[in-house]
């Protein structure tokens, strides 16, 4: 059967994958889209806990209600943060993270 | 039984999928391994008795964020991809990804949940619940989608002032 600790292991590994994109990557996309990662990793973890919880229907609804939010703030950050890449790429040439430091004090 | 057997399915999908999103050197087969594992957690969903879930899953994340990142890819410079290596700091970034797996296992392990069987929630009572108490919350998300969509539309439009190459 499956249990919670499924769902949670697997969000965690999910989590620690897209963690690591994110930090070690050099390309902006590549960031972004290890950010989608996390972003789901976190979905599974939700959809883990509203589907084991005892808890009334009305309160496990939350667990869907939240995950549909994720995604839609999820689409939002995704367009805005493909704007910026693009302006970035249109300035200065370039979507390597280590070229963009004009905000490093 | 069946039910595990499809849920490894689902976690080797997932789980090799993200690994080729932060480890391959081809960036259109990170496109696709992006594609792989959200369809994966889409299988999840159906796993959870959510079809409504997945179906949003697989026409947001696999209909619409991939295809816009495959086209921001194709607006960018894609020959640099090839050679653009990890930053020379990786094993920092392994070992705090490491870290955090071994707290999020840790918590999952050692925190007592009041659990019962695997079940679904009816669609029809998460759509009540939805369009009642977090109606707001959902007004603002509509928002925040305009104010994305216009943001996004003003940031790369070309303006006659000198700041375009």
């Amino acid at each position: 059967m499956i249990e919670l600790t499924h769902f949670q292991v697997l969000s965690g590994l999910l989590f620690a994958i897209g963690l690591y994109g994110v930090l070690a990557r050099r390309n902006l996309i590549l960031v972004l889209m290890s950010i989608e990662l996390m972003l789901n990793a976190v979905n599974i973890n939700l959809i883990g806990y509203s589907s084991f919880m005892n808890a009334s229907e009305s309160h496990r609804a939350l667990g869907h209600v939240l995950i549909i939010f994720v995604i839609t703030v999820a689409a939002a950050e995704l367009a805005l943060a493909i704007a910026i890449i693009l302006r970035l790429y249109r300035n200065k040439s370039s979507i390597n993270t280590d070229d963009i430091n004009i905000m490093k004090w | 039984m069946t039910s595990l057997v499809f849920f490894y399915l689902a976690c080797v999908v997932i789980l090799s999928g993200g690994l080729t999103v932060v480890l391959s050197r081809n960036i259109i087969y990170a496109a696709f391994g992006l594609m792989a594992a959200l369809a994966g957690v889409a299988g999840l969903f159906i796993l959870s008795f959510a079809p409504f879930l997945a179906l949003v899953q697989i026409l947001i994340y696999g209909g619409a964020i991939v295809i816009v990142i495959i086209f921001a890819l194709m607006l960018t410079k894609l020959e640099d991809f090839r050679t653009l290596s990890d930053h020379k700091h990786w094993p920092i970034a392994l070992i705090a990804s490491l870290l955090t797996l071994g707290t999020i296992v840790a918590a999952a392990f050692y925190t007592p949940v009041n659990l019962a069987s695997r079940r679904g929630v009816d669609l029809s009572k998460m759509a009540h619940e939805l369009f009642s108490q977090w109606a707001i919350p959902f007004e603002i998300a509509s928002l925040l989608l305009l104010i994305a969509l216009m943001g996004g539309v003003i940031m790369v439009r070309k303006t006659d002032s000198s700041d375009d190459k």
